[in-house]
């Protein structure tokens, strides 16, 4: 049943072809201009010249009205046999505004391109893999097909050394997985039938042992392929916000339009008639087109980084809505505190020494696998009190959740354990012995710590009380205060008992904690603040938390969760990282702010252009409105290099943004007036001052080109 | 140069709009449970007295309806009584003709005596809006039924109406699903408000020397009247001080005579130049004021309100700056050079009428004291500015309704910059509001540059100017924006009662007025359905400075970059023409 995984990928199309030789953990720090991608994107910008597709972007699809209808009256001057620089400014003008077009369309492929890159390395980890299908589950007899012909429900063997087909969901066996191929983690993970470790994902590889997974997508229909057909543009919606900011800049441009247009019979009072040209000009210049050629892009990268931070959004909207949270649902183990918690100290009662506590609480914990267990033999053994041999014919009693309790029978008669303090001391009273003065007191005194703390009994006898403590993250009560100043709330949840939790929380500083999460308790929490009209954000893995992670706005599901949670929530985290809520917020508001301050960066510029264009055009009949052109631009050949330098800025304004709409726009947590107040005055003032510098520069670059064509 | 009439004019209006602001909220805005208690039961009496007994709540959708079922009925009911305004018996004492018997000279300079209704339509869609531009005189073509049945009457429900649809507007701002009832609101504002403000106005004004009376125009006989043939003169009057009174304090500007504020019956003195411009002012800072207290945000009042008194005093100063060199024109003639006094009234001055001229525009009132097309043209240019930018005070609720639509723009692109859905007053502010109020912004500009590119290109505005070149454009531009943003001064030096001028205008001034009163509604009817979001730290906060800031930068470069282009080829050009050295 041995299966070569060493399959060649089945042939693609040159443009995936490209992309895929981009290695998968390259892609994730791609560089801004990779030339494979440039190359793509710019033939992807002629491609999207057809006005069917620039319809979608009303602000571009006017531009290129404007550049067909310079174009021919360009043609018309040329048959006219009109004079030589009239031309040569008609065919500029023409090509200018083709080219602000073309940097558009180049933005927005780029994005593209680079989302393509990053989901096509992912699609080469999960390229047609053959696997072996059982005929039922429990048999042995199956068949080798291609991975495409899986269909959900179907069972397949996946042995040591191979690569999972696709997304399943283990129902036989235990392995340890390489997910590296996903998540870029190198360290393997286990993956075990039941519980809410049982989601594999297809294009990982089995490191160990043996699995049955059963197949829980159809083909074509994974998370993977899901999401490549979110970033490749297929199935990409535009957003509510981006859907109120196309309506914003089409009422621009329409404003833009009427200006524009009405302008010419305005200049029929003063017998003056404007060149329809000059006229297009002014209103690419006017109407939004640095916004509205970096709309798109902006979307795109906003999916793409969610992407980087690996991170699989089902939608744009959800990458979107991120950015309004509220409230954040964050479990305490391993988001807020360190893994599980570890024993720090024992406590030894009723004549007992610590030693011997050390001793007995070291000899019941050892067939105790879990982390607190073996936090309790290592501290044990710091003291010197561990026995590292297990006696002969010792018993070991595992925990359940029925007895609460764990620990060893000796050989001897004795019997040792070691459980939750009220089981215990019951244990102890149902064999006759005592509770020794201070028990409760030191439980409750470990228990308000935000500590947990056991007791360790030997037959009858309470022998002290173990005290397990939870180790805070380093610097997780900054990353709160920080959440705090952009405006969110901090909720933990934690199976602990309620006074525990309390402590825990007030040492993280967190806003409010949930103790003793149910799924349920979970679930009418974030009803109870959705009520208040908050959004709420949380992570989880398990099937339980599948329905909240429903009714929360934003579900974070871990990819090793179970299936049911995945389908729940509306992002997974490829790197089941519980912190990663917080990368989500920051990437959601990124995405919003990005769209504004290029919109008043955009709409911000026009002033400069007014006072460029407009002394330029009335040049002939109103020569004294050259005073107003405050940046003194050349007026050689009827100040046609006012107008083109203008054109020129308007354009090449758009690739020069192009890395900020990639990239997004810094986010900082120091709350909404202060970033108001930053962004006010990097994209407003700095937009209203840019175009003057910028203009002039061009002016004085390309008036003595102008000469050289003959318009002086 | 006095500063003293400006800064009395400011401050006396700012320091009365609080507690009349308070005043309006307490009885205008109304609690279920003290409605028709106390003094309301007049409101209550009235409202079965027009059937409406038991008022109904409205949503913005009815009572937008109310508001336009009120206006139209106004429209038909003033066409006609002007339309017949000779075959009414009563109150006519100097037998005053139809007004559709005015008349008017084309463009070719041809008389055309008689049937002229555009005329009264013009004057119609004129007063219903709120707006009085007067292409007709009143001492001439209007008998005092018509002065007082027609246009005082109108002068009383118009701006009433529009501080209702405020009302509205803030009561669906601040979360009311009930809007209120307009018939109700419209009692409210008519009797707690306009009347017993212009009573007391009006006895003032009549002490002051402006005349109150029914009888016909006095005859004098000159003293010179054997040496020149005329013997004797007829000298106008009639109900003045009535119609001045709700003329300022109702944001109308139509006067009783032609020259409006600048005639002596009108605005006999400084005093009731002083009590006219605290009256043109006061009730629309008021309403800012009440919307405060109704929003129970007393703070986002204030920098709706700051952001307004800074526009309104920086153009009061360019234009008292503008006005205090002389014109152009007297330059280098043997004449004593002073300020501009062109056009102008010897008992008000360059500083008082540059003020004036201000804040006549600023709120949409529109009367006069000078003449504005004699201006110097950089003064010339901040009325036109005001007008344009439309939000300045504006008219009594009709301010505070554009305003919002422009609160709802910065809104949207502030909340992008913070990172964060858009959010007003607690509602989240979507592609339905921001499609509103985008409409309602657009309209202001499409109104003003098409008819001004209209008229500009043919002979209907090129041969009606008084002016070549670009001070003749001034008068045509000045003249739609005037209409759009129902101000209704005029420029003047425009041959403007004509078909043509009639027609377009009065269509300028109904699409100028309606869209504008009902798209903020809407919005406001939108929001108010919506859940309200909890405040955080990462919340836009809409009333401190750093708003204030972001609204006046919106206000300004949406402003700037719609008429930028007009404004350049009209007082700038202008300007820079003469002073040519």
């Amino acid at each position: 049943m041995s299966v070569d995984t060493d399959v060649e990928p089945l042939a693609r199309d040159p443009i995936e072809a490209q992309t895929s030789k981009l290695q998968r953990r390259g892609t994730r720090k791609l560089r801004l201009f990779e030339p494979a991608l440039v190359k793509m994107a710019t033939i992807q910008a002629f491609k999207m010249l057809d006005p069917r597709e620039m319809a979608r972007n009303p602000v571009m699809f006017l531009v290129e009205v404007g550049t067909v209808l310079t174009a021919m009256v360009t043609i018309q001057s040329l048959v006219q046999g009109a004079a030589l620089g009239l031309i040569v400014y008609q065919a500029a003008l023409t090509l200018l505004l083709l080219l602000t077009v073309l940097f558009a369309n180049f933005a927005s492929a780029l994005a593209e391109a680079r989302g393509k890159a990053q989901a096509d390395s992912l699609r080469a980890t999960r390229a047609d893999t053959p696997a072996f299908r059982l005929k039922s589950l429990g048999s042995d007899i199956g068949e080798i097909i291609s991975s495409t012909k899986l269909r959900a429900g179907d069972y397949v063997v996946i042995e040591e050394g191979q690569v999972i087909p696709t997304d399943g969901e283990v129902v036989e066996g235990v392995a340890s997985v390489d997910e590296s191929a996903i998540t870029g983690e190198s360290a393997p993970v286990i993956r075990e039938a039941g519980g809410d470790h049982s989601g594999v994902t297809g294009g990982t590889r089995v490191l160990s042992d043996r699995i049955v997974i059963q197949v829980t997508a159809e083909p074509g229909q994974s998370f993977l392929d899901k999401m490549i057909a979110l970033v490749e543009g297929a199935s990409r919606q535009k957003t509510p916000n981006e859907i109120a900011l196309t309506i914003v800049l089409a009422a621009f441009s329409l404003i833009f339009l009427i200006v524009t247009a009405t302008l010419y019979p305005m200049a029929r009072y003063f017998d003056l008639t404007l060149e329809i040209p000059t006229l297009i000009a002014l209103l690419v210049c006017l109407i939004p087109t640095t916004i509205g050629a970096l709309l798109a892009a902006i979307g795109i990268a906003g999916m793409d980084r969610a992407l980087s931070a690996n991170i699989i959004a089902k939608s744009g909207k959800a990458v979107e809505v991120a950015g309004d949270i509220d409230t954040l649902l964050l479990d305490k183990t391993g988001t807020i505190t360190i893994g599980n918690r570890r024993a720090t100290h024992f406590v030894a009662l009723g004549g007992a020494s610590e030693r011997e506590v050390a001793r007995v609480a070291s000899l019941a914990s050892m067939a105790d696998t879990t982390p607190e267990g073996k936090s309790i033999l290592e501290l044990a053994r710091s003291m010197a009190a561990a026995n590292s041999e297990i006696p002969y014919g010792a018993e070991f009693i595992p925990f359940t959740a029925q007895t609460r309790m764990s620990g060893v029978d000796l050989p001897g008669g004795s019997k040792l354990r070691k459980g939750a303090p009220n089981t215990v001391a019951k244990y102890v009273q149902d064999l006759g012995g005592p509770i020794p003065d201070g028990f409760q007191q030191s439980v409750d005194a470990i228990a308000m710590g935000g500590a947990t703390p056991l007791a360790v009994a030997e037959n009858d006898r309470i022998l002290g009380v173990i005290k397990l403590e939870d180790i805070l993250k380093p610097g997780i009560s900054e990353r709160f205060a920080r959440l705090r100043q952009m405006g969110l709330r901090v909720v933990m949840v934690t199976g602990d008992n309620p006074l525990t939790a309390k402590a825990i929380a007030d040492l993280a500083g967190v806003d409010d904690y949930i103790a003793q999460a149910t799924p349920e308790a979970k679930l009418a929490y974030i009803r109870k603040e959705q009520d208040g009209g908050k959004l709420v954000a949380m992570m989880g893995d398990g099937t339980n938390d599948a329905p909240a992670l429903a009714q929360a706005d934003i579900g974070v599901a871990m990819n090793s969760g179970t299936q049911a949670a995945k389908e729940a929530g509306n992002m997974v985290d490829l790197d089941s990282d519980p912190t990663k809520l917080i990368e989500v917020v920051e990437i959601g508001k990124q995405l919003l702010m990005t769209r504004g301050a290029l919109t008043t960066f955009s709409i911000a510029n026009d002033l400069a252009k007014y006072f460029a264009v407009i002394p330029a055009m009335f040049i002939g009949t109103l020569p004294e409105l050259k005073q107003i052109d405050l940046m003194g631009l050349a007026t050689h050949g009827g100040a046609y290099s006012a107008i083109l330098a203008a054109v020129i800025f308007n354009a090449i304004i758009i690739p020069i943004l192009i890395p900020i709409a990639l990239k997004g726009v810094n986010y900082r947590p120091v709350g909404a007036g202060a970033l108001l107040r930053r962004n006010l005055l990097f994209y407003g003032l700095g937009g209203v001052i840019a175009p003057f510098i910028g203009i002039k520069l061009i002016d004085l670059g390309i008036d003595p080109l102008l000469a050289l064509v003959g318009i002086v | 140069m006095s500063w003293l009439h400006p800064i009395w004019a400011f401050s006396l209006p700012i320091a009365l709009a609080f507690p009349l602001g308070r005043l309006m909220w307490r009885s205008l805005d109304v609690p279920a449970d003290r409605a028709g208690r106390g003094v309301d039961a007049i409101v209550t009496m009235l409202c079965r007295l027009i059937g409406r007994g038991t008022p109904v709540k409205m949503d913005w959708k009815r009572y937008s309806i109310a508001l336009l079922a009120f206006n139209a009925a106004l429209f038909l009911i003033t066409f006609g009584l002007l339309y017949f305004q000779e075959r009414i018996p009563v109150l006519n004492p100097d037998a005053k003709g139809s007004l559709a018997a005015l008349g008017y000279k084309d463009t070719a300079g041809v008389d055309h005596p008689g049937a002229d209704t555009a005329v009264i339509f013009n004057t119609v869609c004129s007063f219903v809006t709120n707006t009085n531009l007067q292409h007709y005189s009143g001492e001439q073509h209007l008998s005092y039924f018509s002065q007082l049945g027609s246009i005082v009457w109108l002068m009383f429900v118009t701006p009433a109406a529009g501080l209702c649809v405020m009302l509205a507007t803030v009561r669906g701002l601040r979360g009311d699903k009930n809007l209120g009832n307009f018939y109700v609101d419209l009692f409210r504002t008519l009797i707690y408000v306009l009347i017993p403000y212009c009573v007391i106005l009006a006895v003032v004004l009549v002490g002051l020397g402006v005349p109150m009376t029914l009888d016909k125009a006095a005859v004098a006989t000159t003293l010179d009247g054997a040496a020149t043939k005329f013997e004797t003169q007829t000298i106008a009057r009639g109900p003045v001080a009535a119609l001045v009174a709700i003329k300022q304090a109702g944001t109308n500007g139509g006067g009783f005579f032609g020259p409006n504020s600048a005639h002596p019956f009108e605005n006999p003195s400084p005093w009731t130049n002083l009590l006219s411009i605290i009256s043109i002012v006061v009730l629309p800072m008021s309403s800012i004021v009440m919307a405060g207290q109704m929003l129970k945000n007393m703070k986002h009042a204030m920098v709706i309100f700051g952001v307004m008194l800074g526009l309104l005093v920086v153009g009061a100063v360019i234009a008292i700056c503008g006005e205090s060199s002389a014109s152009e024109a007297t330059k280098g003639l043997p004449v004593v050079q002073t300020a501009n006094m062109e056009g102008k009234e010897v008992r008000f001055g360059p500083v008082a009428s540059a003020t004036w001229a201000a804040v006549t525009t600023a709120t949409s009132n529109g009367s006069v004291n000078s003449m504005h097309d004699s201006l110097n043209p950089i003064t010339g240019a901040v009325p036109m500015t005001m007008m344009m930018l439309n939000v300045v005070f504006s008219g009594i609720g009709a301010g505070f309704e554009n305003m919002v639509m422009y609160i709802i723009v910065a809104v949207f692109i502030a909340g992008l910059m913070v990172g964060r859905t858009p959010e007003y007053l607690g509602k989240k502010v979507e592609a339905k509001e921001v499609k509103l109020a985008m409409i309602a912004i657009l309209i202001h500009p499409m109104l003003i540059c098409c008819g001004t590119g209209l008229f500009a290109a043919n002979e209907w505005g090129s041969k009606t100017t008084a002016n070549p070149n670009a001070h003749g454009f001034s008068e045509i531009l000045y003249e739609f924006t005037s209409a759009s943003a129902n101000n209704g001064s005029g420029f003047e030096g425009l041959g403007d009662n004509n078909p043509a001028w009639n027609i377009a205008t009065g269509m300028v001034l109904l699409l100028g007025r309606f869209p504008a009163l009902i798209l903020p509604l809407a919005v406001a009817g939108c929001l108010s359905v919506k859940k309200r979001v909890p405040q955080t730290t990462g919340t836009l906060k809409t009333d401190d400075l750093t708003f204030a800031g972001m609204l006046l930068g919106t206000v300004l470069l949406v402003g700037a970059l719609s008429f930028m282009p007009a404004v350049v080829l009209g007082p700038i050009a202008d300007q820079l023409t003469v002073a040519k050295p």
